[in-house]
């Protein structure tokens, strides 16, 4: 092919590509993970970051704390409720079913997140 | 604070011991034993002195008695802000063993331990051990309700306590009441006492005479100091209008690890310092964790709470003394200074 052609089929590729990829479902697109992959969240100065996280189903979400307090992770409907986790502890959770689950630290309650599972 | 200090001062209240002093005859001799109190702990000579010299010229019927606040001992963190905070407790202890006048007892307004381990509380209980006031009451703060429900901590200390361990008790003419707001937290929500808890305090208060001066204490403050950071109960209206009629009301908690205080008619609040770190003042921070201070500012940033009360009335003097006891610190007997200022101006 000339070189021309090699640019042009090269550029056509890449353009289908990225149409393949933005015509994604929205969970891999945003967080380029695979079902049965992890997610994290992060506790640090009292808060949870992100304090809302999109994961598909059978994502296991990990809540490490990076705080110098412990915290706790409690749904609010009673679907997960974690031991206290000290600094550096973390909490596992797998959310097999589709849905919204706000969660709060019982020890400090200002502090709530929610895991939506799509 | 200056407006707060004069109508303290002007507010006409009643003889209530009927020994011709009046509260602002009472507090114009607390501000001369306020102003001694700083000398004296400048002077290195311990506190309570002074009161006994003021207390013992207007004792009418029956002396005083004192007892001590301390709070949020944390028994079981180790982190910058304080890496033994059991030696700061030690410090603690000795400071209110050091008193010349010993306090009838000590009360402990939460937060014993980090995580509601057992070798926390037993490390606790081995340190208030050598303290000189035997009887010690408790009230739980949310680190001690770690372990279900604070199961651990109910078991230690809950002997007579209902409910999650709210309890009262008379001690010579003062009607204490323990709550206990750390429990069954809701999301989103700061302290709460629940229906169960306020239904018993209400019970609990009837019928008592208003003259009878009332302590309520509780882990996390009673009034709203700054809701962002859960400080404050969202119940707390319903528990003060139970208190509402009486003529001398003292509020007692701790959980923010610094002194606050507010008086409303009749209704003093105050908050303690932690024995274990200091905590930013309320929006100053990111967060309300642990702050750390230069080493050599620890002990002035902790403290303890002296509470004096004149037996045969409704007066009280709250003392706030820092564990540093340097006295050349300018924080540290300034904040003794400011606490009794704004009380008794």
């Amino acid at each position: 092919m000339t070189t021309k052609k090699i640019w042009i089929v090269g550029l056509a590729t890449t353009v289908m590509i990225a149409l393949m990829l933005l015509e994604g479902t929205p969970s891999v697109a945003a967080n380029d993970q695979p079902s049965g992959a992890s997610a994290d969240v992060k506790i640090d100065n009292f808060s949870f970051g992100p304090q809302t996280l999109t994961v598909s189903v059978g994502t296991t979400v990990v809540w490490t704390n990076r705080d110098d307090i412990p915290h706790t992770v409690v749904s609010t409907d009673g679907v997960f409720k974690s031991k206290v986790r000290d600094t550096d502890e973390k909490f596992f959770y797998t959310f097999a079913k589709a849905g919204t689950y706000p969660y709060f630290c019982s020890v400090h309650p200002k502090m709530t997140g929610k895991v939506v599972v799509q | 604070m200056t407006t707060k200090k004069h109508n303290l001062i002007d507010q006409r209240l009643q003889d209530f011991n009927d020994d011709g002093v009046d509260r602002r005859g009472f507090l114009k001799c607390m501000a001369w034993a306020g102003t001694g109190l700083v000398w004296t702990l400048s002077g290195g000579i311990p506190a309570s002195r002074a009161f006994a010299k003021v207390y013992g010229k207007h004792a009418g019927k029956g002396g005083y008695f004192s007892f001590v606040q301390i709070s949020d001992s944390h028994i079981g963190f180790s982190k910058p802000a304080n890496p033994d905070v059991t030696a700061t407790l030690q410090t603690a202890i000795n400071k209110i063993n050091a008193m010349p006048q010993k306090p009838d007892f000590i009360i402990h307004t939460g937060d014993l331990s980090q995580l509601s381990k057992p070798s926390e509380f037993d490390t606790l209980d081995q340190a208030l051990k050598g303290a000189a006031a035997k009887q010690i009451y408790f009230v739980p703060g949310e680190h001690d309700m770690l372990s279900d429900n604070g199961e651990e901590y109910l078991k230690r200390y809950g002997k007579g306590t209902k409910g999650s361990g709210w309890y009262s008790f008379d001690h010579k003419g003062v009607h204490f009441v323990a709550l206990v707001n750390v429990a069954n937290l809701k999301a989103g929500g700061m302290g709460s006492l629940g229906r169960e808890q306020l239904e018993w305090l209400e019970g609990d208060l009837k019928g008592r005479s208003a003259s009878t001066p009332i302590v309520l204490f509780a882990h996390i403050p009673l009034w709203t100091i700054y809701p962002d950071w859960g400080w404050g109960t969202d119940d707390s209206e319903q528990a003060l209008s139970y208190v509402k009629r009486f003529g001398s009301v003292t509020v007692l908690n701790g959980h923010i690890h610094q002194i606050m205080q507010k008086i409303e008619g009749r209704v003093s609040f105050h908050t303690a310092m932690s024995t274990a770190f200091p905590q930013p003042a309320p929006g100053t921070a990111p967060s309300a964790g642990p702050m750390k201070v230069p080493t050599d500012q620890l002990q002035r940033v902790l403290g303890i709470t002296d509470v004096n009360y004149l037996v045969s009335g409704s007066s009280l003097a709250i003392v706030d003394s820092p564990l540093g006891d340097s006295g050349s610190s300018a924080s540290g007997s300034g904040r003794g200074l400011a606490v009794v200022d704004s009380l008794f101006g």
